[in-house]
């Protein structure tokens, strides 16, 4: 029997975490690409943590910091009438955290990439910061883009720790894939676990191969030829 | 040599610089000099911070103090803490690599800096200029499909679209073959015609820095040691760098033996025992070193001795070496100090040059340039 529960609530994760996270992690990425401020290097530490952190330290902290001991919790029980943990909401929060270096990183490579006068030209010629992001460091950076929702999709769709620790295995609002496979080992229904990561394992291949061979067509890659 | 970088600041030399700029402990940048309409070219070897000071001007690079204004417009003041952003200074600058846009079309390059006016005058802005550089059939080609003189035509008409009152070019025609630079030179130049407006060109070649320029402001270490025509820059360098960078393939440490102000000339031996050398007088004291330079293609060699000469200086050598560069020969002769003498094929088969053969060296007093050896103190003189 396969959890189609579990698997579109991953698939959803996975959705909002990459809108959320190309929402912040472009500003961020931008940020830590271009800033000349002396410090920045404790930011890319930050950013780069969750890389190292093992998962169940994350997840226990988010979960402190999300619990209603917090006041972020309270905050978040005020507005909302219901807590973070154990939510859908606060789940994404905490996926978000756990892929952030996964988004900025590539983009911070893409980013870095473009040469200097590029956006020195741009500026030169009157455009604005804004014009000169969207025209110019954007478009010469889509591969960097989709190399991150690539891998930040990926990393999502197979996250375990920190879903644990901050969604806990409620079936329909936090139960994931990974969990659900998890569940089914643990019953020592192998059929069912074995559909499910087959599945899950097929849509990440398949998932990762379309983007990488839009990716192989983009110029960016590959500017001269013709 | 006009060093009269202040004198220089009426009504038509329009962009005025003096920046000093500090960018680490090793290479520190302290320059004045004006650019009025037309090519000024900036030259020098490379670190001596030509490239630098074009992105002060550009405002690429805060500058640690000084001011740049052109024309009426200051775009930057340290004393008055003015510091025009680098999209509102009007002006173009042309890199080295280019920079064009790899995403665009050639017309889309083109039209980058003009987009907010409306369609029709946008067009009508950029067919001529597309036409006179020659690329209007290019308009939908990216520049990956382009050659390298047709990208640089791109670069330049993109640059001019938005109607600049300064042009920078860092080394813009380094990469290509001199038919195509000469073209796009006349091309620019016609542009220029009808706009008027002063061209900074970097460039560590004098015979670019000759062929092209109007005027030359001299680079070295951070410093512009001489500014002028590049007649007056080159022709009579005062400055060894300058002798070196003008293709002055002798250099000679010499020194004074006698001043006859009568004749306007003087007497200088050459090395420890080597020749007397009879140069234009110089502000010099008997007893004092100097260095003097002499074209290698204004020294003559003749096969037997000479007489009946107005040139005065006729010293008898040795050929050493002879080695062919390009069309011409270079031949280098053993005097008490080794000259090195330019000559072309046909002269050194009349003369039929061989090594070790006896020759006769003839320099006129006037191809012999008294240089200021490089001292601190010399430059400081000569802002």
């Amino acid at each position: 029997m396969i959890e189609w529960n579990a698997i579109f609530l991953t698939l959803k994760l996975a959705f909002v975490v990459c809108v959320v996270l190309l929402v912040i992690g472009i500003p961020i990425a931008t940020w830590l690409t271009f800033s000349r401020w002396r410090w920045k290097f404790l930011i890319e530490s930050v950013v780069a943590l969750p890389l190292v952190l093992p998962p169940t330290v994350l997840g226990f902290y988010v979960l402190v910091a999300l619990g209603s001991n917090s006041p972020i919790g309270r905050w978040y029980r005020e507005l909302s009438g219901h807590g973070l943990p154990f939510t859908f909401e606060g789940l994404a929060i905490a996926s978000v955290i756990y892929s952030l270096p996964f988004t900025v990183q590539p983009i911070v490579a893409a980013f870095s990439q473009i040469d200097r006068n590029l956006i020195n030209a741009s500026m030169i010629l009157g455009a604005s910061r804004p014009r000169t992001f969207f025209r110019i460091i954007l478009p010469l950076s889509v591969s960097g883009v989709l190399t991150a929702i690539v891998l930040t999709f990926a990393h999502t769709l197979g996250e375990f720790g920190v879903v644990l620790m901050v969604g806990g295995n409620i079936p329909g609002v936090t139960e994931t894939v990974s969990i659900a496979i998890y569940d089914k080992v643990q019953a020592l229904d192998y059929v069912s676990a074995n559909r499910m990561a087959l599945l899950l394992m097929g849509f990440s291949f398949v998932s990762l191969s379309i983007i990488y061979a839009i990716n192989r067509r983009v110029w960016a890659v590959m500017p001269s030829h013709r | 040599m006009d060093n009269s970088g202040t004198a220089g600041a009426d009504a038509d030399s329009i962009l005025s610089v003096r920046v000093k700029y500090q960018s680490s402990k090793e290479f520190s940048l302290d320059v004045r000099f004006e650019a009025s309409v037309g090519f000024t070219m900036l030259l020098g070897p490379s670190g001596s911070g030509k490239t630098t000071i074009l992105n002060c001007i550009a405002g690429l690079i805060r500058p640690t103090s000084g001011r740049i204004a052109l024309g009426s417009r200051t775009l930057f003041d340290s004393a008055a803490r003015i510091d025009v952003p680098v999209g509102q200074r009007h002006l173009a600058y042309l890199f080295q690599t280019l920079a064009l846009f790899p995403h665009m079309t050639v017309g889309q390059n083109v039209q980058y800096g003009i987009v907010n006016l409306p369609a029709r005058e946008r067009r009508e802005r950029i067919m001529p200029l597309l036409d006179s550089f020659h690329i209007a059939h290019l308009f939908n080609s990216r520049p990956s499909e382009i050659s390298g003189g047709e990208r640089q035509r791109t670069a330049l008409a993109r640059s001019l679209v938005t109607a600049p009152e300064l042009l920078l070019l860092d080394e813009p025609l380094s990469a290509l073959d001199i038919a195509t630079k000469e073209t796009i030179l006349h091309d620019l130049r016609g542009w220029n015609k009808s706009h008027g407006i002063p061209i900074l060109y970097v460039t560590h070649s004098p015979e670019e820095a000759f062929a092209v320029g109007e005027r030359v402001a001299v680079f070295e270490q951070g410093r512009v040691i001489a500014t002028g025509t590049p007649q007056e820059v080159l022709r009579t360098p005062r400055q060894e760098t300058i002798a070196q960078i003008a293709g002055f393939e002798n250099l000679f440490d010499a020194v004074v033996v006698s001043l006859d102000e009568r004749q306007g000339t003087m007497l200088c031996r050459l090395g420890n025992e080597g020749h007397q050398l009879e140069v234009p007088l110089a502000r010099a004291e008997v007893g004092a070193s100097v260095r003097i330079a002499i074209r290698a293609g204004d020294i003559v060699i003749a096969g037997e001795h000479p007489h009946a000469l107005s040139a005065q200086n006729t010293f008898e050598g040795r050929v050493v070496d002879i080695t062919r560069a390009g069309v011409k020969l270079i031949v280098q002769v053993e005097s008490g100090v080794t000259f090195e003498i330019h000559i072309t094929p046909s002269a050194c088969d009349e003369l039929q040059l061989i090594p070790n053969k006896r020759v006769w060296l003839v320099i006129k007093a006037y191809s012999c340039n008294l240089v200021e050896p490089r001292t601190p103190s010399l430059i400081n003189d000569n802002p």
